[in-house]
């Protein structure tokens, strides 16, 4: 046999054997303890890596379900697209006792739609939000609504939300959103809300986050919340969900028991819901003013 | 003779300074005004007054709150209306005195005579004093804080005073008009200025479009010592303090410095006008000359307008109505003002200017694919890289535009300008750039 490959292969062979040496004892040097729980726990894990639960990706909220279950409480912690049903899987594996939670979905708290707040000037610049709203009010002059340019569907990972392009306006699908908040970070206006999504999927929301006096936000749109708290009057004293502050009401959705008797006062039909509200008693009268205001 | 300018970067956007040859007249008071507390970079000024208060012009209605705000003074005399938001220029709503119009009686401390006061009577440290309880702002447009910039930090100290007489805007007349019709007042309110920073030299650098002003300004500044006027080419952006700094003495700003730390104040021309009223005829800041142009307007005009007063009073005294093919309004000059969607917004110490545009010149065309044609690079004035900007930015690649320096960029818009795909270069650098400085913002305070 030619010495030459001989010679190579020997080589090869005493490079081989130095390296493994090496590795073997540089793999013993700086040997990382894991726990092995924390892959175990990412396993049960969604794997979305959504960061809604506040941590960096699903290892990084694995880690710290691992070292609260170290320390006896793994309580206010959650994991958003999971739901009830990953948490207590993971409660399980680590012998902890979960909380279970209401479940939640965002809100789009803004009703400008292009006919209800229509617009006043053309916008031709980059078509994201963020840019779009510190550089102007919006189309629709509005300084609170919403732009309609996007950012929180592209921030989505589940595609849970899309714009429709009739009402200018983005629409949350509650069976896709998993409540993880990217959203919520993405709008520039603070418009979308996570909400718990109420017994039976019945929930009511004030769809405006206008906080000026009445005639100002009238002059832009037609069903902004004139903070008029005829809302506030009617809401029953068992549940006591709204508040008012800055001309603006807030249904608080833990309490709200979902009677819908706000929904029929509320003079901008400012109030939107997801059930056919109440038909009110003196008919004709309500309806009138209504279409007054409007 | 061969005009100095900057070397890096800059355009020459087509000048249209129709209103160049109209003297400044004033605008009549409306019955009503609303002075905003936001008008100046920095802090809003707190408001002093209540609904009812009287209040004569030049009396205190907001004073300054923090190191760098300013104090801002009635432009009229009447009753305080009331306390409540205003949209101004930017369609937000701000906190703004509004101001029921009786008569115009003024404060008795201010002397309205016309004659030319010389003599500088008070120290430096009363000069800057005086200059910060008038509440002047720098008239070029940004609006900072004058005071501020005469305050020197520990071991600072400053050679040469430059006067910013460029007004590289196009469309905008407003301190050339001031340049040609104040002289004197400008070279004494230099003077001034002078005394306040210790210098001993002072440079007017006035672009060469504007040959009666440069003749002016030179024949008189023989009589004021120290004072040298500098023709200059005409270049876009040459109006930004480090531009003009390196255009007038070649001397360049480092990354995140301020011209202080080349020996430099730089101020416009139209507040050494604001100086010279604040410290010899002890003015506060009340009023400002604002041109008034566009293409399709059948003239435009200069106007000593109060602060305060709405700007389509402008278009009342003018005789003109918005024309019917307006495309965008704007407040300030076509490359750094701000479109806004009514007239009904009041004239601020930093308004320079409203230009009107047809829909033909203010349509942005589509956007195309950058085409790698580096002009945004040759024509950028700190020497960024604009495309990669963009890229990085729309990209939300915040750390790698900190390396890029995006702080640098001083949003002139030459970028966008020159574009030929009209991609939207400074809006996302813009966006990038607010990012970053949060960010670096949120460092600083852990």
């Amino acid at each position: 046999m030619n010495p030459v490959i001989l010679y190579s292969v020997g080589a090869l062979a005493l490079i081989a054997a130095g390296a493994a040496v090496i590795l073997f004892f540089v793999a013993k040097k700086f040997k990382v303890d894991e726990d092995p729980r924390i892959g175990d726990v990412t396993e049960i894990l969604p794997g979305a890596n959504c960061g809604g639960c506040g941590f960096p990706g699903c290892s990084g909220f694995a880690s710290a379900l691992v070292k609260g279950a170290d320390n006896g409480d793994i309580s206010g912690l959650a994991c958003p697209p999971g739901g009830n049903e990953t948490m207590a899987a993971v409660g399980e594996f680590l012998g902890m006792t979960v909380e279970e939670s209401a479940p939640t979905t965002a809100v789009v708290r803004c009703n400008g739609t292009k006919t209800k707040a229509p617009s006043k000037l053309t916008y031709e610049g980059p078509q994201k939000c963020a840019i779009a709203h510190t550089l102007f009010s919006g189309e629709n002059s509005c300084p609170h609504g919403c732009l309609g340019l996007g950012d929180c569907v592209d921030a989505c990972d589940f595609e849970a939300i899309y714009m429709d392009e009739e009402t200018g306006l983005p629409v949350v699908i509650p069976d896709k959103c998993t409540s993880c908040g990217a959203c919520v970070k993405a709008c520039p206006r603070d418009i979308i809300e996570i909400r718990p999504r109420g017994r039976k999927d019945r929930r009511v929301w004030v769809a405006c986050m206008n906080e000026e006096k009445g005639p100002i936000p009238m002059k832009n749109c037609k069903v902004t919340c004139i903070g008029c708290a005829k809302c506030f009057d009617v809401c029953p004293p068992v549940a006591s969900a709204i508040t008012m502050a800055n001309n603006l009401a807030f249904i608080d959705g833990d309490k709200c028991i979902a009677c819908g008797k706000c929904i029929v006062v509320c003079p901008t039909t400012a109030i939107l819901s997801t059930f056919e509200p109440p038909k009110p008693k003196p008919k004709p009268e309500e309806k009138e003013s209504a279409e007054v205001t409007k | 003779m061969k005009l100095k300018t900057f070397k890096l970067g800059g355009v020459h956007p087509p000048e249209n300074k129709m209103t160049a040859d109209i003297p400044v007249v004033p605008v009549d008071i409306p019955k009503r005004v609303s002075v905003t507390m936001s008008q100046h970079l920095g802090v809003p000024a707190v408001p002093k007054v209540e609904k009812g208060d009287k209040v004569k012009v030049g009396t205190l209605i907001g004073e300054a709150k923090g190191f760098i705000s300013a104090n801002i003074h009635s432009p009229v005399s009447g009753t305080v209306f009331k306390v409540d938001g205003v949209t101004d220029a930017t369609g937000y709503r701000k906190n703004a005195v509004i101001i029921n119009v009786e008569g115009d009686e003024w404060e008795a401390k201010i002397d309205k005579s016309e004659t030319l006061v010389k003599e500088i009577k008070l120290s430096p440290e009363e000069i800057i004093q005086r200059i910060k309880d008038s509440g002047i702002v720098g008239m070029g447009g940004a609006a900072f804080p004058t005071h501020v910039k005469y305050m020197f930090p520990d071991g600072k100290t400053a050679d040469t005073l430059v006067i910013n007489g460029v007004e590289c805007e196009p469309y905008l007349t407003s301190d050339h008009r001031v340049m040609l019709e104040r002289p004197d007042e400008i070279l004494v309110g230099i003077s001034i200025m002078m005394k306040a920073g210790k210098v001993e030299r002072a440079m007017i650098g006035i672009e060469s479009n504007k040959p009666d002003a440069i003749k002016i300004l030179s024949e008189k500044a023989k009589d004021y010592p120290g004072i040298e006027v500098v023709p200059l080419k005409v270049q876009y952006p040459q109006g930004a303090e480090k531009q003009l700094i390196k255009s007038l003495l070649n001397r360049e700003i480092p990354s995140g410095k301020l011209p202080l730390d080349v020996g430099c104040i730089v101020n416009n021309i139209g507040t050494a006008f604001a100086i010279y009223e604040a410290v010899q005829k002890n003015k506060p800041l009340i009023e400002r000359v604002v041109t008034l142009t566009g293409k399709d307007l059948k003239k435009g005009g200069n106007f000593l307008v109060r602060i305060g007063i709405p700007a389509k009073n402008l278009l009342e005294k003018l005789g003109a109505e918005i024309p019917e093919n307006t495309g965008k309004m704007i407040s300030g000059g076509p490359m750094m003002g701000k479109a806004v969607n009514h007239l009904d917004i009041p004239v601020t110490k930093g308004t320079s200017g409203i230009v009107i545009m047809s829909e033909d010149e203010s349509k942005r065309d589509s956007i195309q694919n950058c085409i790698r044609c580096s002009k945004c690079v040759s024509v950028c004035p700190m020497g960024l890289e604009p495309y990669l900007l963009e890229k990085l930015a729309e990209k939300d690649m915040f750390e790698e535009c900190e390396k890029e320096d995006i702080v640098d960029c001083i949003e002139c818009g030459s970028c966008s300008y020159t574009c030929p795909s009209s991609r939207h270069l400074l809006d996302h650098i813009r966006y990038g750039k607010q990012n970053v400085m949060r960010i670096m913002r949120e460092r600083r305070q852990q």
